[in-house]
């Protein structure tokens, strides 16, 4: 029997709270799929009117751009200082820190800690894809261990640069968090598992309880040298064993 | 099996390949056909094989799929 999606029910559909404009990541950057999920986790909560997006300074500089609510872009590191300045003023809001690597862990370490330390009421998105990205794939601080960058090519080495840095353990340490929690991405399971804790992060903050972090593992294919498909793989094989997954802090 | 389609949205796609790989019945292929972008577009090759399960959709980082499924009939 032939049909047409005029009698079928819709099983996935564009988040209404997604602009129409198209992303501008490399194809199957991990960023694109990120981007959906909050949107369709805003669309859920039915918080769109009163969301405000803070934008990074890497490649989702343009993360406001993305969605149909208000956004702000930080200067590098600053999203959560920044956050914290529009949740203190307007409490009513719910405001969303979106950050990749070298931004929250590097640059802006320091505001990330302290924002954490003080409980500010917001929600963190952490895309944690062990490189800088937008400038051509230097070393982060979350490079893995004899991982290639353009700025370690012989691959990180422990004794001159450190170790990856496991943020959601080291806010994990912290009193005021209510959640911390580190996800992935490769496949169908490990999506509708960080749609699940993106869920509970933006939650807690709807009914103020507290500070929530959500570092996700995600690909970065380009500055990888990867095609997708193996990028993902190599999260499932590789990343996931220096930076496990897990729900740190639940104090919902 | 129920029935399903996705629907594709060809500009938007970039021809990562990951909903080819995520797809359990082999329905996506690239079929040599390019977006105005210059991406591989992502194709319903075999259309009859889809059951609507909508994990191409979920993996999709640039939110190209919408995927619809008939309706259980009642018995
Ligand atoms: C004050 C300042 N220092 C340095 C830069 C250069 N810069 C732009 S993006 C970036 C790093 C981005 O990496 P990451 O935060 O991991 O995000 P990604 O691009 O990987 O998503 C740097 C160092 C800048 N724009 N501003
Ligand atoms: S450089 Fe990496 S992080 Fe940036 S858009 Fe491309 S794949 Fe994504
Ligand atoms: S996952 Fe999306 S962008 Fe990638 S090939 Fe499939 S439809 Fe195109």
């Amino acid at each position: 029997m032939r049909s047409s999606v005029e009698n079928m029910k819709p099983v996935f559909v564009r988040p209404k709270s997604l602009s129409d404009k198209k992303f501008t990541y490399c194809p199957g950057c991990h960023h694109g799929l990120i981007t959906r999920i909050l949107a369709q986790v805003i669309d859920e909560l039915g918080i769109q009117e009163r969301t405000v997006m803070v934008a990074p300074v890497g490649c989702a500089v343009f993360a406001y751009e993305w969605f149909r609510c208000d956004g702000v872009q930080a200067a590098h590191g600053r999203a959560a200082a920044v956050a914290t300045g529009i949740k203190r003023v307007r409490p009513d809001l719910v405001v969303i820190s979106y950050q990749g690597d070298g931004d929250l862990a590097a640059i802006g370490l320091a505001e990330t800690i302290h924002a954490a330390n003080r409980g500010e009421k917001i929600s963190v998105i952490f895309v944690n894809n062990q490189i800088y990205g937008m400038t051509g794939g230097q070393m982060a601080p979350t490079t893995l261990v004899g991982q290639h960058a353009t700025s370690c090519p012989e691959g990180r080495n422990p004794q001159e640069a450190g170790y990856p840095i496991r943020m959601a353990e080291l806010l994990a340490t912290l009193e005021a968090p209510v959640y911390v929690a580190r996800l992935a991405l490769f496949d169908p399971k490990h999506v509708l598992e960080t749609t699940k804790a993106v869920r509970k992060a933006l939650t807690y903050q709807v009914q103020g309880k507290g500070y929530s972090f959500v570092e996700i593992l995600a690909n970065c294919p380009t500055g990888w040298r990867m095609s997708p498909v193996q990028a993902n793989k190599h999260i499932a094989a590789v990343v996931t064993k220096a930076f496990p997954l897990g729900e740190f802090v639940d104090k919902g | 099996m129920p029935k399903g389609t996705a629907v594709i949205d060809r500009e938007r796609c970039k021809g990562c390949g990951v909903c080819l790989a995520t797809c359990p019945f082999g329905v996506l292929e690239f079929t040599g056909e390019f977006n105005s972008s210059g991406y591989p577009v992502a194709q319903m090759a075999h259309p009859e094989k889809c059951t609507g399960c909508g994990l191409c959709a979920l993996v999709c980082p640039d939110v190209a799929i919408e995927v619809h499924r008939e309706e259980k009939v009642a018995a």
